[in-house]
């Protein structure tokens, strides 16, 4: 603490030049927190998936439906404890901006196959004898101020109903809450049977099934196992782990991993130019007062470690900003991602990259003052 | 008086480009404890080369360097630096404070490196202003001081650790006469109230009066021992 005068006073001789730098550091951290907090939202989202469970799509794209028959075949494949079905049911609620994760499933079957998501029995008898009866996640629930009894109109921007209506009607039966990870508790979930006989087209069809597997060891296999069931026929399968379905469903939007990557890398890269080149100057422009610190006794390690904490200071400063204001406009994105909070191992991650800045570009400046003759210094030579 | 600083058939050579140009010529001093000396001697003579082995801020090519019996000379890059803090206050001709740093945190620089509290280090430092004067200006920045303030400012700084010698490499060579004879003062009253051991060097013989002994460097060697009148 004794020497941070001393420290500021070097940081601040230039003021416009540091301030330049900050905000430099700043956007680049701001930019970091956020493309890496989407990044780290959608692999966190991955790593939740299970792995005894399996996805199977129909071999042309994923939004393609498959037989509603292929069902008892699927639980006929050995291995296979138990399967359930749903289908993208693609709505929002009042206003477009307003998307509602929603989904027709079979609710004994679905419930069975997610342990990991609560609901309470009577809640779960409650939807399979109301034709019309949903239950929601408790955060979306929260969201929108719903809560049992309440009568809950849904705008479908894929399915029509018979009679040419896209808005369904759904009366709230029960709440369920993912303790695990409140994040999941954030869809829509209502009876396969009302959906199916409403709609005006696709009868008889789901999006995918969810089959889980008896041993996750076996998980390949059996995947393996109900593909080869159903080649050479008019809808093929694409059995995948719940993870890799993950993966392939986020990739629609691209890449999102390299893309952060890219961009980020191109960022600190040029970052690590911009600041280096500040280090440098500063350090050449203080070589007389550096060499002053010398004479009165400070060491070359001393001088070391004062610059080293001036890149220190002016990164971790700039960092924390930019996290803090990443942080702050992390909850704008959650209608996107379903995630309000900037995960915390992205700060940790953004705070040792800075840390990694600091040394980057501290170190070559640092290291040319212990090269620095006293005599020659004050010279002016 | 015993000696507190004792050269030894010093040698110091420089390698300029493939030239080797020597310095000082096998040079003997003794300095006792409490002098005040002048090192007197034109430019290019070696005046300050020999203030810089005194110093510690260089080492010879060749002899011996002893301060209060210790061989300087021997020292590593990182102990010389240590015996520095310990041992020498310097003034420089331009002062060589730090622009961004008020008079009161310049002065404070040699103690940061000490054990010393906040509260002992602030004490030391208000003490080393009242000695020169310059209590009145504790936040100033050096551009907010004049030449002679500044220089007050130097030699605070150089005292306030409360070294064995003090070192000044021409401290009124940027001042006018009236400046430079209250700088002079102020080292002379050190040396006689605090019984510092001061070496000046200087071209300056008005500079070089206040001394009590005066020597003359030229080419490298210790010629002429002139005692004020």
């Amino acid at each position: 603490m004794k020497f941070l005068p001393l420290l500021w006073s070097g940081l601040w001789r230039k003021r416009t030049r540091t301030v330049f730098t900050l905000l430099s550091i700043i956007v680049a951290f701001v930019l970091f927190g956020m493309l890496q907090g989407v990044n780290a939202v959608f692999n966190n989202a991955l790593n939740a998936s299970a792995v005894d469970r399996l996805n199977v799509v129909s071999r042309i794209s994923f939004t393609e439906s498959l037989p509603f028959g292929y069902l008892s075949q699927i639980e006929s494949v050995p291995g296979v404890a138990g399967v359930a079905y749903q289908s993208w049911f693609g709505t929002y609620y009042q206003d477009p901006k307003n998307f509602v994760f929603s989904f027709p499933l079979d609710p004994a079957r679905f419930f069975a196959l997610y342990p990991e998501l609560h609901l309470s029995k009577d809640a779960l008898a409650a939807l399979v004898r109301t034709r019309t009866g949903a239950v929601v996640g408790r955060e979306l629930a929260k969201k929108y101020g719903w809560k049992v009894g309440d009568r809950v109109p849904l705008h479908s921007v894929i399915w029509t109903q018979a009679n040419g209506s896209s808005d369904w009607q759904f009366d709230i039966v029960g709440i369920y809450d993912a303790p695990l990870d409140p994040n999941q508790a954030g869809s829509f979930f209502f009876n396969y049977s009302y959906f199916d006989e409403a709609r005006s087209f696709s009868k008889g069809t789901v999006g995918w099934y969810i089959v889980k597997v008896k041993d996750p060891k076996q998980a390949m296999q059996v995947a393996a196992a109900i593909d080869k069931r159903f080649a050479n026929s008019s809808d093929e399968t694409k059995t995948q782990t719940e993870k890799e379905f993950a993966q392939s469903f986020i990739k629609q939007q691209g890449d999102i991993s390299f893309i952060v990557t890219a961009i980020l890398g191109a960022v600190f890269f040029t970052l690590l130019f911009l600041t280096g080149n500040t280090m440098m100057q500063s350090v050449r422009e203080r070589v007389p007062e550096l060499a002053v610190l010398k004479t009165l006794g400070f060491t070359d390690f001393a001088v070391v470690v004062l610059i080293l904490a001036e890149a220190l200071v002016l990164t971790l400063f700039a960092a924390l900003i930019g996290l803090g204001i990443a942080a702050a406009t992390f909850p704008a994105l959650k209608s996107i991602i379903g995630e309000a909070r900037l995960p915390a191992d992205v700060v940790t991650l953004g705070m040792a990259m800075a840390v990694l800045l600091a040394l980057c570009t501290g170190l070559p400046p640092a290291w040319r003052t212990t090269r620095l003759n006293i005599i020659d210094a004050l010279a002016g030579r | 008086m015993p000696a507190i600083v004792s050269l030894k058939n010093i040698v110091k050579r420089y390698t300029r480009g493939k030239q080797s140009v020597e310095v000082l010529h096998a040079l003997n001093l003794e300095i006792p404890q409490g002098e005040f000396l002048a090192l007197m001697g034109p430019s290019g003579s070696g005046k300050t080369t020999l203030l810089n082995l005194i110093g510690g801020l260089d080492r010879p090519t060749e002899g011996e360097v002893s301060v209060a019996g210790q061989r300087i000379d021997r020292l590593s890059g990182g102990e010389l630096a240590r015996w520095r803090a310990r041992h020498v206050g310097f003034v420089f001709q331009f002062y060589n404070l730090m622009p961004m740093l008020t008079a009161e945190r310049n002065i404070e620089l040699p103690l940061l490196l000490t054990s010393l509290s906040g509260a002992q280090r602030k004490k030391n430092v208000h003490a080393a202003l009242e000695i020169v004067g310059l209590a009145d200006r504790a936040r100033h920045k050096p551009s907010e001081l004049s030449g002679g303030q500044q220089q007050r400012v130097a030699i605070a700084r150089a005292l306030v650790a409360d070294p064995t010698l003090l070192v000044c490499d021409e401290p009124t060579g940027d001042l006018d006469r009236a400046t430079a004879d209250e700088i002079l003062g102020l080292l002379r009253t050190l040396n006689r109230e605090q019984h510092k051991t001061v070496i000046v060097v200087t071209h300056d013989q008005k500079a070089a009066d206040f001394a009590s002994r005066q020597l003359h460097v030229d080419k490298g060697s210790l010629t002429e021992a002139v005692t004020p009148s």
